[in-house]
């Protein structure tokens, strides 16, 4: 019944309509500010309703027909099949290129409804403005959906039964790292079309600074996740035992997350100094385009990458005109309006804004030097023809140095004050965290008897540690009564607690990621019945067996992980063979403590003439391994944290108080 | 010149850094459509170029080998790139052992472990006379490896004849042995 009405027709004409919404979306309200019509401008926001409404039904048309398994629609037939499990029939909707199109419109979109459901407090121009520079963004990537990404087209005569969809992505991470990715992505639209929306009003403010960073944090928190979703899926899915490999579409997420890093900082000294206007103007710009042209390398093909799109050059040339319209306006405009915005604040270098400009400096600096090594091999094969490829050691080498000075200075930063920073006062907050730090780093070295990752360590735990002692000052432990402090600590804005636990986190991935370059590991071609000794753990392979699964056969060995003679617990790693697309998944085993990972993977058995089989087993040893992503969603949960401060609750009007000292 | 061009000429920037970005991605795409220009294509110019410097440590039994040593030949060497995790290089041992009659093979283990190698060469025959380990990859930089297997003809002098990035086949040692001639 309900797939009669959701036909993919009807969701090819829902699609088609919200284009014209969008298109009348970004027109109107321009319209209407040029001639200063209210009516006009006031439409903007019913429009925008209009469009995501419209969306959501064309989306659900796509969702019904892959879940109702018309295979007379070409793109269920060629990524569906029949005896595909309900969920990865809704999730593999997104899993190919025009569905995760239709996905990111419809993002685009949502993101658009959310906008001017939560912008009655603007000013009616620029929210107009905003949301009219929303919809000319989800305009185009409609019309890029509709002509040459049409999710909805039929095949004739339809057959019996679907191509199957990669075995790989049928994963629960996969069916949620996308949407989550999206949205991080599609988020930073909303502070790029602030951007935009600011420079044709001419007008950049404290308020204005306030409006954009609760988008802009909301944004850089789904992003975060996304990535820690995608290294999480790599490292448990493939079996490879390793979690980022510098892939260019890894990349490719972690540069608008590096300059939407810097754009929260920054967006921070406009708000509270009006400074760094055209910077964070910039920022904002950049970062949205750095997203699309994210998409653009994915798409197109032009780059050498694991994640294999199906690529089409004709589709690289609609996003590249469509990237051009969008990032490359503004940038024109923002040559020709931003120098008319003039800074009114003032700051001395030792201060909070000095040290986030230095945060500004290093962290654009290491976004260059990932676009370098990106965008390297194919402009060096466009200019010689000569192909090379950029790897883990020019990234290594080029970005530790950065990282770990940007670690020092990001534990200093949010202890100095406003405007004019006190040394003495800080140096007496954080002398305590600076020489436990110092002994930390050189018991490190002791351990590791390598510079950088002892250095990583102790900085690390400097992050770490003045967060603590900055809380200790700001709630006056041990300085007054404890009662007082405990009323100091509910006082204390929610801000403040977000700015902690996002820098903790980003202090938990590095020693996640400093503990896994000491993992060990070990490959054996083993009968049944051996016992493998490997990081003081007994591994004993004590069975392998056949099974059912719902669209494939498994392959299953037994591990008995036991320490000093007790059993720790059993590992099941496992082979999955796909017989519809002849494909075979390892199923990789892990058992975590939060500490350290044991990991196992069942390699290929080859057909031995020997009398015992002999199986191939990967074993892993990876210590802090699951603070890698931990440390990501703890900077995320600091990120949402951040939304529900009173600050953002409430639109408190602009104000030029003196920052409050502790 | 006016403060306010001067200023706007400072912030037109971004947009020529990314107008010049977009230039060369339209001519990737043109050059996808026509055929001239593929990502995934390994090209890399070392024919006829001088061998890099380079000093492995042996896999014994056999010693190391160096830049210099390699110069010294009076014959041609086959440098041969291969690791024991690799399949590709263990289908190639078979055109490599019929091959190491003709001409000297020289191997260079990449990214392997001695005792790894050791138990690939027992199950798989061991065409090399010389064995050096490169375990961290940096050698296999130095000259320019996509992957393995890779194979280099070096000509006397130390010039590189001939490259091949792909595991050796009965038809491509044809092309080798030509060379020879």
């Amino acid at each position: 019944m309900i797939s009669k009405i959701l036909s993919p027709e009807f969701g090819h004409f829902t699609l088609a309509l919200a284009c014209c919404l969008a298109g009348a979306q970004f027109i109107v309200p321009l319209m209407g500010a040029k001639v200063k019509n209210n009516r006009l401008m006031a439409l903007a926001s019913p429009l925008a309703w209009g469009q995501f409404m419209a969306l959501t039904l064309a989306f659900a048309c796509l969702i019904t027909a892959a879940v109702t398994d018309d295979f007379s629609v070409l793109n269920i037939l060629q990524n569906s099949a029949a005896d595909k499990p309900l969920l990865y029939k809704i999730t593999g909707v997104w899993g190919n290129h025009e569905g995760s199109i239709l996905l990111w419109a419809f993002i685009l979109a949502l993101f658009g409804a959310i906008v001017s459901a939560y912008s009655h407090h603007l000013p009616l121009s620029l929210r107009a403005k905003v949301i009219a520079i929303m919809g000319g963004s989800a305009a185009g990537f409609e019309l890029f959906c509709l002509t040459t990404s049409n999710p909805f087209l039929r095949v004739w005569p339809a057959p019996l039964d679907g191509q199957g969809m990669n075995p790989l992505l049928q994963d629960p991470g996969l069916a949620f790292h996308p949407p989550i990715l999206y949205m991080g992505y599609v988020g930073f639209a909303v502070p790029f079309a602030f951007a935009v929306a600011a420079l044709l009003e001419g007008k950049v403010d404290a308020a204005w600074g306030r409006w954009v960073r609760p988008w802009t944090v909301l944004a850089w928190a789904l992003l975060t996740c996304g990535i820690a979703l995608g290294s999480w899926w790599s490292y448990y899915v493939l079996g490879w035992g390793g979690y980022w490999f510098w892939d260019p579409v890894e990349n490719a997420s972690l540069l608008p997350w590096l300059t939407g890093t810097a754009l929260l900082h920054s967006a921070l000294v406009v708000e509270k100094r009006e400074a760094l206007k055209i910077w964070t103007i910039l920022l904002a710009i950049g970062t949205f385009s750095l997203s699309l042209s994210g998409t653009f390398l994915v798409r197109s093909g032009i780059l050498n990458s694991v994640h294999a799109f199906a690529s089409d050059p004709a589709r690289g040339v609609f996003i590249l005109l469509l990237l051009a319209a969008i990032s490359g306006g503004a940038l024109l405009l923002f040559a020709w309006r931003a120098p008319n915005l003039t800074s009114t604040g003032i700051f001395t270098f030792f201060s909070r804004e000095g040290s986030i400009v230095l945060n500004n400096i290093l962290l654009c600096t290491m976004a260059a030097v990932v676009l370098t090594g990106t965008l390297y091999p194919p402009f060096v094969q466009l200019i010689n023809g000569q192909t090379l490829s950029v790897g883990k050691p020019f990234f290594d080498n080029a970005l530790i140095p950065i990282a770990l000075f940007l670690f020092l200075v990001m534990a200093i930063g949010p202890v100095i004050a406003f405007k004019k920073g006190n040394i003495q006062q800080t140096f007496k907050t954080l002398s305590i965290a600076a020489g436990l730090s110092i002994i930390c780093t050189i018991i490190a070295f002791i351990y590791l008897h390598q510079i950088f990752p002892s250095l990583a360590t102790g900085l690390s735990i400097w992050v770490i540690l003045s967060a603590c002692s900055d809380f200790i000052r700001h709630i006056a432990f041990f300085k007054t009564s404890l009662g007082n402090s405990v009323k100091r600590m509910i006082g204390l804005p929610r801000a403040f607690y977000a700015s902690y636990l996002a820098h903790i986190g980003v202090a938990i991935t590095i020693l996640g990621i400093v503990g896994m370059a000491a993992s060990q590991q070990k490959i054996v071609e083993v009968p049944i019945n051996t016992t493998i000794h490997l990081a003081g753990y007994d591994w004993t392979l004590t069975n392998i067996e056949d099974r059912q699964g719902a669209n494939f056969i498994a392959t299953e060995a037994v591990i008995k992980i036991s320490k000093n003679g007790k059993v720790v617990t059993w590992m099941f790693p496992a082979r999955h063979y796909f017989d519809r697309q002849k494909q075979v998944v390892t199923d990789v085993a892990i058992h975590t403590n939060f500490i350290s990972d044991l990991y196992a993977v069942l390699g290929d058995s080859k057909n031995s003439t020997q009398s015992t089989p002999l199986f191939v087993l990967r074993l892993h040893y990876n210590p802090l391994a699951p603070w890698i992503w931990m440390g990501g969603f703890i900077m995320a949960i600091g990120g949402f944290i951040t939304l529900t401060d009173r600050r953002f609750r409430i639109g408190t009007p602009a104000q030029r108080k003196k920052v409050k000292e502790a | 010149m006016q403060d306010i061009t001067r200023r706007r000429l400072l912030w037109s920037i971004p947009f020529a850094t990314a107008a010049v970005a977009g230039g060369g991605f339209l001519a990737m795409l043109s050059g996808l459509r026509k055929g001239n220009f593929d990502p995934r294509e390994i090209n890399i110019p070392v024919i006829n170029k001088p061998i890099p410097p380079f000093s492995l440590i042996g896999q014994p039994p056999s010693a190391g080998f160096n830049q210099q040593e390699l110069q010294r030949q009076t014959k041609p060497i086959l440098i041969n790139f291969f690791a024991s995790w690799c399949i590709p290089c263990l289908t190639e041992m078979g055109v490599l052992q019929q091959l190491s009659s003709h001409i000297d093979i020289w191997g260079i283990a990449y990214k392997d472990k001695p005792d790894a190698v050791s138990g690939f060469l027992e199950r798989n025959g061991n065409p090399y006379q010389k064995i050096g380990q490169d375990p961290e990859g940096n050698i296999g930089i130095e000259w320019g490896l996509s992957g393995v297997p890779e194979s280099f003809l070096i000509m006397p002098g130390g010039i590189i004849k001939w490259h091949y990035p792909k595991p050796l086949s009965v038809a491509s040692t044809q092309i080798l042995l030509s060379l020879l001639q």
